[in-house]
């Protein structure tokens, strides 16, 4: 817990700094305004598949970077763009990106499948994904208003075994699909697409 | 004071005549300090420098001069010329820019005077600056390949600056009979684009395979290896037989006579080191320098490139004057689109920081470059780089290449499709609006 407090500090620092610079550290904003080209300006993406990361908690977001960086995370490019960081700089990235505001994605989506998939949401997934898994403080990533094709690439790591996500995710999916059958994913997606 | 009373007074004139105004007003600034910039080109770095130094201080006044009414992205424009995507997704307007408060001025730039701090454009005009940065992109070597010009690229085109060069080796290729055969002529190092001549390969087997089946490319290289040079010829074998007696795509190397030194447009011919060959497409891109105005300007060194101090990127040659993207020498950064946007932010970091009298900020660069073979099967390259003993540097561990087919599944690859667009949309964003 000290060393939580410790870290805070530390970052509140940098951040405070983000003008000015500390000595041969870039700035949080010099840092994180390299990941712009892939996740859109301030970590908004405007699609059509790799994820806005604005407003994540701070937390998942140095959590996710590490288990890129030692690759306990399946990628396309992650791994080889996380390997580049030393801790420090993704803390200070990660809490630059937590201070963004998320802007949900505007997708098209089947009425009809949003629907079963809200029912499906509610009763296995809200738990952990509130507020439809816009909930930063979750700590598990956004399914509203993230871009499908992602959330696809995602689920289909945890199916494979390949994403490593609590047990009891893996087996809310499992409840999930054996309720709503072979469309259950798919609904669940459309209903992610058509938050508005 | 002054700046609000220039600025003003630029509102009520507008236009031309304002920016013209502002060399007289330059001995204006009584108060604080004159913070003007003037940026050379809008194109992907000029653009992004101007967008990111009104985004970090609204009090600096930039300007923007560039010839062309809209901006044409290189990058997927190799799509285009493979028939997957229209010329209009890859056009960009200068409202975003003007948006931020940046003036933009039609009109090419002629010379610059670093003892002065002018700018001069082929319309008349003249801009004083603080700060200038010029961001004028690739020329060409038309002397290295004999018959070879601006005007013979009217019916051999380089396609290598997109837009009108674009649509034309587009239309070449869909008005060309099945069985014909495309020459592809990449160009030796350093230039624009590394895996961009082997993408564009790809793009028009992926064209002719679906529609002129019985067709050829025959790639004619300045060079003996390139850039992504496994994946790309382990794609060209998964998917255009590339090795077989039956493959679509023939590279021949340098050391096998590929370097092209004259091209014939009458008899559609070109010349290699051991013989001719006659193509019924040809595709010739030349090597390459700094654009004009770097040497106008004084700003290249023997090699033709703009040598730069990699925190500011202001030149080693003129002092006030930075370099930004293909034109400057940021090696170990390649010439790409990813790179010349990390270069411009990191430059209109340290343009702000010294306009405000402070030290030029610690850098950070990337740069990715996704190269699609087919519409399911994408590869990229990445690396990350630091500011370190007084030179840019590849952080050691960071980076590398997509796997290839025996490490990777053909779901990755075809994440990587997905991912290549979105990276599009996004980096074309973040310039642009
Ligand atoms: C086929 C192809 C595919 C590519 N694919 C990719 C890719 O997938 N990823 C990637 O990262 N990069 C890619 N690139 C590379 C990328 O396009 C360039 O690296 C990038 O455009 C460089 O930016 P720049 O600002 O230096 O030059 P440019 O974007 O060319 O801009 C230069 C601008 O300066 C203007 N200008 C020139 N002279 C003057 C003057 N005297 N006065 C005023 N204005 C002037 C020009 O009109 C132009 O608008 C590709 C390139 C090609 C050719
Ligand atoms: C070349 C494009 C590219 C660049 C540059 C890039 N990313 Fe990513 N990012 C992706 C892709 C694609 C994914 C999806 C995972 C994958 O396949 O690699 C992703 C996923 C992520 C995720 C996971 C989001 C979630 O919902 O769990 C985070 C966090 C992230 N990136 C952070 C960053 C940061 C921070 C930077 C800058 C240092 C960065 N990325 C630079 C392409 C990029
Ligand atoms: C027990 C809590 C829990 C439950 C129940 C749960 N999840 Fe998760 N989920 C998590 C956590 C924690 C993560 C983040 C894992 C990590 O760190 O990568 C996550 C991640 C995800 C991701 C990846 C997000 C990204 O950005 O890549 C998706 C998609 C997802 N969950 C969907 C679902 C769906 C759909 C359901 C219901 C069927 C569900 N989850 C139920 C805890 C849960």
């Amino acid at each position: 817990m000290q060393l939580t407090a410790l870290k805070g500090t530390v970052l509140a620092c940098s951040l405070a700094f983000s003008g000015a610079t500390l000595a041969d550290s870039p700035s949080a904003e010099m840092l994180s305004n390299t990941c712009f080209g892939c996740h859109g300006p301030n970590g908004n993406s405007v699609g059509p598949a790799i994820p806005s990361i604005a407003g994540m908690a701070e937390t998942y977001l140095v959590d996710v970077m590490n288990q890129y960086k030692e690759g306990a995370r399946g990628s396309t490019i992650m791994t080889r763009i996380a390997k580049g960081y030393s801790a420090e700089e993704i803390e200070s990235m990660s809490a630059w990106f937590a201070s963004q505001k998320y802007a949900p994605a505007t997708q098209m989506a089947d009425a009809g499948k949003a629907k079963a998939g809200a029912k499906l949401h509610d009763k296995y997934c809200d738990k952990c994904h509130s507020e439809a898994g816009t909930l930063a403080d979750d700590e598990a990533g956004f399914l509203a208003g993230q871009w499908t094709p992602y959330l696809k690439a995602s689920l289909t790591d945890v199916m494979a075994g390949t994403r490593d996500v609590p047990k009891k995710m893996t087996k809310a999916l499992d409840k999930a699909k054996k309720k709503g059958g072979d469309d259950a994913i798919d609904q669940l997606l459309h209903f992610y697409a058509s938050y508005k | 004071m002054s700046n609000i009373n220039r600025r003003k007074f630029m509102q009520l004139t507008g236009g031309a005549v304002a920016a013209a105004g502002a060399v007289g007003f330059s001995g204006f600034a009584i108060g604080g300090a004159s913070k003007k910039v003037v940026i050379v080109g809008g194109g992907t770095a000029g653009a992004t420098a101007a967008k990111y130094i009104r985004m970090a201080d609204s009090s600096i006044d930039v300007t923007v001069i560039e010839p062309n009414q809209h901006y044409y992205t290189c990058y997927m424009s190799n799509e285009v010329i493979g028939g997957d995507r229209k010329l209009e997704t890859i056009k960009f307007s200068y409202d975003g820019l003007k948006g931020h408060g940046v003036k933009v001025v039609h009109d090419m730039v002629t010379g610059i005077d670093a003892n002065a701090r002018t700018v001069s454009t082929k319309g008349g005009q003249k801009f004083s600056y603080d700060r200038c940065i010029v961001a004028p992109g690739i020329d060409f070597k038309y002397d290295t390949i004999e018959g070879y010009d601006e005007t013979v690229a009217e019916k051999i085109p380089h396609a290598w600056k997109a837009g009108d060069q674009t649509k034309l080796l587009r239309s070449q290729l869909t008005a060309m009979k099945d069985g014909g055969t495309v020459i592809v002529a990449p160009p030796p190092n350093p230039f624009r684009c590394p895996p961009g001549p082997y993408e564009r390969v790809c793009q028009i087997a992926h064209y002719l395979k679906h529609n002129k089946p019985k067709s050829k490319i025959l790639v004619l290289d300045a060079k003996d290896a390139f850039s992504k040079q496994g994946l790309f010829t382990a794609g060209w074998k998964k998917h255009y037989g590339y090795g077989t007696d039956n493959s679509m795509i023939e590279w021949v190397n340098a050391a096998g006579g590929g370097r092209v030194s004259a091209v014939d447009a009458g008899s559609m011919s070109v010349t290699g080191e051991v013989e001719d060959f006659t193509g019924d497409v040809i595709n010739v891109i030349p090597a390459q320098k700094a654009g004009k105005i770097a040497f106008t300007a004084g700003l290249t060194n023997d090699k033709g490139w703009c040598p730069i101090e990699g925190k500011t990127f202001e030149s080693t040659i003129h002092k006030n004057i930075h370099v930004v993207g293909d034109a400057a020498v940021a090696s170990p950064l390649p010439k790409s689109g990813y790179a010349a946007n990390s270069e411009a932010k990191v430059c209109a970091a340290a343009v702000v920081a010294m306009l405000n009298g402070k030290p030029a900020p610690q850098p950070s660069y990337v740069n990715t470059c996704y190269s699609i073979i087919t519409p399911n099967d994408g590869i990229s390259v990445a690396m990350v780089y630091n500011y370190a003993d007084g030179k840019i540097n590849k952080v050691k561990g960071s980076g590398g290449l997509t796997p290839g087919y025996d490490k990777t599944t053909m779901e990755m690859r075809a994440r990587e499709v997905g991912y290549a667009y979105s990276w599009y949309d996004n980096i074309t964003r973040d310039i642009f609006s």
